[in-house]
């Protein structure tokens, strides 16, 4: 898919997005920066807040419970299987199968279907990614987003060590806010680009 | 009657705590426990060897670390975190879980009765 075609679905979700969430647009007009930035930047910024409590008492209880719209519906899929999850990234997080399955459900329903592109890698070739399962910090909006970021104040500095720690950046990532006014990174402060 | 009941109560009390030793078949053991949370099993991929006290630390009154992602684990000690060991399903899911991450096996049954034996007395 090309980036235009990408853009413009998603402009068609802003459009959407922006009626019921005028109030943090009037925030964002402070912000000089968001309007350089345009509405594309704008959208990426807020995911829908995780709200299911089962998700975030199993998931939540080892690292952020990420929010589904991070990974296709596709990439969740691979992460929930039970084998999958009995090497999750190098940990055990095996479930019953009941948590399972209502786990999974709430991940397929709550996905992003925004774009193939979210899938990280090769989607033809599920093996292709590191260890296996997909990253969300492998997908090619998250590199764009995260490039200019100098390595020592992310995985250099002990206080982060991985860009798959969301929040120790992000102020509200947690709230599914990754607004570039709640960039605060430990030992640097904010993060203006 | 009294001579009954004087008879029937050594009776009704052995029964009783023989009922409580089947319920425990093994003798939950707070030092074997102990002993178990330091020991360090080393990775077969080459990762630091691991154990309990990787996430949870030596104090369990003190909160712990997840060792990969960072995120503060709640102190173990039901003394100063009573609802800890008040749900068996999530005994069971923690040990299943970081006893594979941690000694690359799931716990027996002793081993698991004591790391619980230790953890009630701290």
């Amino acid at each position: 898919m090309s980036p235009y075609r990408f853009k413009s679905v998603l402009t068609l979700l802003v459009t959407g997005t922006l009626a019921v969430s005028s109030a943090h647009l009037a925030f964002a007009d402070d912000d000089d920066d968001d309007h350089e930035r345009g509405k594309d930047d704008w959208f990426e910024s807020r995911q829908a807040p995780v709200v299911n409590a089962t998700y975030s008492e199993e998931c939540g209880s080892c690292h952020m419970a990420y929010q589904p719209g991070l990974l296709p519906p596709q990439a969740w899929a691979r992460i929930m299987t039970s084998d999958a999850l009995i090497d999750h990234y190098g940990d055990d997080a095996s479930l019953s199968e009941e948590l399972r399955a209502e786990i999974s459900a709430f991940l397929a329903a709550n996905a992003t279907n925004v774009s193939q592109q979210m899938i990280p890698g090769d989607a033809s070739n599920p093996g292709a990614t590191s260890g296996g399962l997909p990253r969300i910090t492998a997908s090619a909006e998250f590199k764009d987003e995260h490039d200019e970021i100098p390595a020592r104040l992310v995985t250099g500095n002990p206080e982060v060590n991985s860009f798959s720690q969301c929040n120790a950046c992000h102020q509200k990532a947690a709230e599914g806010n990754y607004d570039e006014r709640w960039i605060d990174i430990p030992g640097h402060g904010p993060w203006r680009d | 009657m009294k001579r009954q009941l004087a008879t029937a109560l050594p009776t009704v009390l052995f029964s009783a705590s023989m009922l409580i030793l089947s319920a425990t078949p093994w003798a939950a053991d707070p030092a074997a426990g102990a002993a178990g949370w330091l020991k360090e099993y080393p990775q077969a991929d080459g990762s630091k060897p691991r154990s309990c006290t990787t996430c949870h630390g030596r104090d369990l009154t003190q909160p712990g670390q997840h060792a990969n992602t960072g995120k503060v684990i709640e102190p173990l000690a039901p003394s100063v975190n009573p609802q800890r060991l008040t749900d068996a399903a999530k005994i069971e899911k923690w040990l299943r879980r970081n006893c594979r991450w941690t000694i690359g096996r799931e716990c027996t049954a002793d081993e698991k009765a004591d790391f619980i034996a230790y953890i009630k007395t701290q």
